[in-house]
């Protein structure tokens, strides 16, 4: 008897909790924040380019590196996000950061160990962190805008202007988007080519 | 640190804020008083009790109570394993993801009946949308609502005077999460989505990079399954990255509110609790009790983080904290929550059963790491798991009005009912059952070639891997030191076994404990009776469940974070 009220319970409860519920909150979600509950997809020139809470490989001497990364095998994989679960006494982690350190000093001459945020040497929680501190973007800033022919200040300006603040002044740490501001950088240097061109 | 501070404090007084109009409340849901959802949810709590057949006016003496409980978690369980192996041949599967291997969808179907939550898979490349949505978050609610039952049962049990019965199980799992899991589920999950936390069913977003490559980003009904992840202290993750994801977690603010839901009905209840036995000052001090051990825990983990890791200081690295950035240990950790939010969710999170995280614990220097492995040692009882942490907090009360009545030679009493006998042998074999299923399993795990085949971190920390998965499963956390390899027949088995004990074992003696309490007679309190309402009995039981704690668990930490950390100031690598 009780056996039997427990395996209906459980079918009613899985219906309302596991089926109509999550249902009637996709389709809420999708009329009331249709861009959020679609991934925060960004989309250029008609295709998806990234989303932009979820970062991704940089390389190039163009743009603002993000984190090292230890999601999938070659980082920022968003589809198996991860941390690198190193311990503080593992001896792969130390030598990673070590090696990071070195890379990082060797692409950015002038730059001592001294002014490495600890950020842009060590992997996020997800492996799929949008940002950077802002002490690891202004370090960047030179680097970028010597590559791109720009001016310091510009770029300086365009890091400002995407560097995001504390929750109400208090919560969080500030942050900078790497996505976003490299595709911020790459408007901006395709509007100074324009401004060439039709100048006289 | 004054940023710190000030954090830490505001969410104090929030969390404080939340917790009374939620805890009275749940008292008023629990005592079929009016609320003012009864228009919408009375006539849907009706036709659920018609179609199920349940009798709302029939009370259960505890054996039935406790039948009812073990027939509908052993039941849901059952249904999960079966989707886990199914998934394949089931809707909303656009992966098409295969059925989940035997030893993995036992070890899932025992971590989500039991609100543990422990995974030992990745979401995002093992579970389908139903799977999800069917069988994760439907546990996740209704492994909560059924903590929450027994936490108002063990109430009634305590209240109640010569009385037979301790409540109707369908009844309390009904209304834990009609009135008070699904209302705020609702709000939360669309507050998340605003923030940016994805709730769709699409297949996963195939994206060429701004430098050409490709990506993969994986979707899915993220936003409902978080919300109740946190409220119902169940904290298993929609992605492998858990709450340290951006689409699960993308904002200071979303941290904000995930905290804040992970606390709140643990801190409600001890409300609830002061409300029913009709003397809030009673409630009040099982509260600051627990903000007590909270606050420590807080600020120890926070201070360790922030020191960093002294083998990158030698290497120079900037590891201030500064205007420009958190500084600290950093591994493992997301920019936008820095030091203070990851210490601090680090902490929330194994106060309670929740076992969320927004940053690898494994990665946390010894001492930070320690400090999530304590609050699980001590039982939870930081306002807890949704229920389990306030029945944790009421066996270690009435152990603490034992010891005090030892001292001055009477009779103890809590709230007017004598505790004898019975009570006590009860109350000790809930305290003995979790130490006993946490360290002789991991010291079977250090001494045999499939246990130790797991340890990633070698040294000193492969012991804290091991110690730190069987005391998050016996305290039915699910967090971990996530570099364990845990996704083998041995440690699937192990700790689903362990998981379960953890919480069935120590629920049943619960439920006999509130049984035998409300036959009881209430005595009116004396000159010589101890009050458990002053500043007195809060130190006593702080004491209690530090001493309980450290002589359970010290030798076992000793050797693995306190270790780590001796060597690690030494400068030794493994």
């Amino acid at each position: 008897m009780t056996l039997w009220t427990a395996i209906r319970m459980t079918i009613v409860l899985m219906v309302l909790t596991g089926i109509v519920y999550p249902l009637a909150m996709a389709g809420l979600a999708n009329l009331i924040f249709p861009y959020q509950a679609q991934g925060s997809l960004i989309v250029r020139d008609g295709r998806v380019v990234g989303s932009a809470l979820i970062g991704q490989n940089f390389s190039s001497v163009r743009y603002f590196h993000g984190r090292p990364s230890a999601a999938g095998d070659k980082g920022y994989d968003a589809s198996a996000s991860s941390g690198s679960n190193l311990g503080p006494t593992n001896k792969t982690l130390i030598q990673s950061v070590r090696q990071r350190l070195k890379d990082f000093l060797e692409k950015n001459p002038g730059v001592s160990a001294s002014q490495v945020p600890v950020d842009l040497v060590t992997a996020s929680g997800s492996g799929l962190d949008p940002e950077i501190s802002p002490a690891a973007a202004k370090l960047q800033v030179a680097g970028v805008a010597k590559a791109r022919g720009l001016s310091e200040d510009q770029v300086r300006d365009l890091v400002r202007a995407h560097t995001r603040r504390r929750w109400a002044g208090v919560f969080g740490e500030p942050g900078v988007n790497v996505l976003e501001l490299n595709l911020a950088l790459d408007d901006l240097s395709a509007t100074l080519r324009v401004g060439m061109k039709t100048s006289p | 640190m004054s940023n710190g501070l000030i954090q830490v404090g505001l969410f104090s007084v929030l969390v404080t804020a939340v917790s009374v109009p939620l805890g009275l409340y749940m008292a008023r849901v629990f005592t079929d008083r009016r609320t003012f959802l009864d228009p919408i949810l009375r006539p849907l709590e009706r036709a659920i009790y018609r179609v199920c057949g349940v009798n709302p006016g029939s009370e259960q003496s505890w054996v039935q109570y406790a039948v009812s409980m073990l027939l509908f978690s052993a039941v849901g369980m059952l249904l999960l394993y079966g989707m886990e192996r199914l998934q394949w041949f089931l809707p909303l599967n656009p992966q098409k993801f295969g059925g989940v291997a035997p030893d993995l969808a036992f070890n899932t179907a025992a971590s989500f009946t039991t609100n543990t939550n422990w995974q030992a898979y990745a979401g995002e490349s093992t579970m389908s949308y139903f799977t999800q949505m069917a069988g994760l978050a439907f546990h996740n609610f209704v492994s909560a609502a059924s903590g929450i039952a027994v936490a108002i049962a063990v109430i009634r049990g305590l209240v109640r005077r010569a009385a037979q019965t301790i409540g109707n199980f369908w009844v309390d799992l009904t209304r834990a999460t009609l009135w008070v899991l699904l209302p705020i589920s609702v709000i939360g999950a669309l507050v998340l989505v605003w923030q940016g936390v994805p709730d769709n069913f699409s297949a996963y977003t195939q994206v060429k990079t701004v430098e050409g490559t490709t990506q993969t980003i994986a979707q899915g009904p993220v936003a409902s399954q978080e919300i109740i992840k946190e409220l119902g202290t169940n904290g298993g993750g929609f992605f492998n990255a858990n709450s340290s994801h951006p689409y699960e977690n993308p904002t200071p603010l979303t941290n904000l509110i995930e905290l804040v839901a992970i606390f709140a009905i643990g801190a409600g209840l001890t409300h609830t609790f002061g409300e029913m036995a009709g003397d809030r000052r009673q409630g009040w001090a099982l509260f600051a009790t627990m903000a007590i051990l909270f606050l420590v825990g807080a600020g120890s983990a926070i201070w360790a983080e922030q020191r960093g890791n002294p083998q990158f200081a030698a290497m120079g690295i900037d590891q201030r904290e500064s205007a420009g950035q958190s500084g600290g240990n950093m591994e493992g950790k997301e920019v936008r929550f820095g030091i203070v939010d990851s210490a601090l969710f680090a902490t929330v999170t194994t106060d309670t059963s929740c076992g969320a995280v927004n940053s690898m614990h494994d990665s946390y220097t010894p001492l930070g790491g320690l400090v999530p492995l304590v609050n699980m040692q001590i039982g939870e009882i930081t306002f807890g798991g949704a229920g389990s942490g306030l029945y944790g907090m009421l066996v270690m009360a009435i152990l603490a009005v034992f010891i005090a009545g030892l001292m001055v030679g009477r009779t103890p009493e809590y709230l007017g009912k004598k505790i004898e006998g019975r009570e006590m042998k009860l109350a000790m074999l809930f305290i003995l059952i979790f130490p006993a299923v946490i360290l002789v399993p991991a010291g079977i795990a250090v001494v045999t070639k499939a246990g130790l085949a797991g340890i990633t971190n070698p040294g000193p920390h492969g012991l804290s891997q091991i110690l730190y998965a069987y005391t998050e499963a016996s305290a039915n956390n699910g967090s971990a030191f996530a570099g364990l390899n845990a996704n083998t027949l041995f440690y699937n088995s192990t700790l689903a076994v362990v998981m379960l004990f953890g919480r069935f074992l120590m629920k049943v003696p619960v439920l006999a404990l509130a049984g035998s309490l409300a036959v009881k007679k209430s005595v009116p309190p004396s000159a010589g009776t101890f009050p458990t309402d002053g500043a007195i009995f809060v130190i006593l039981l702080v004491g209690v469940i530090l001493i309980v704690a450290a002589l359970t668990f010290f030798p076992a930490d000793a050797l693995g974070p306190i270790v780590e950390h001796l060597v690690m100031i030494h400068g030794k690598l493994y």
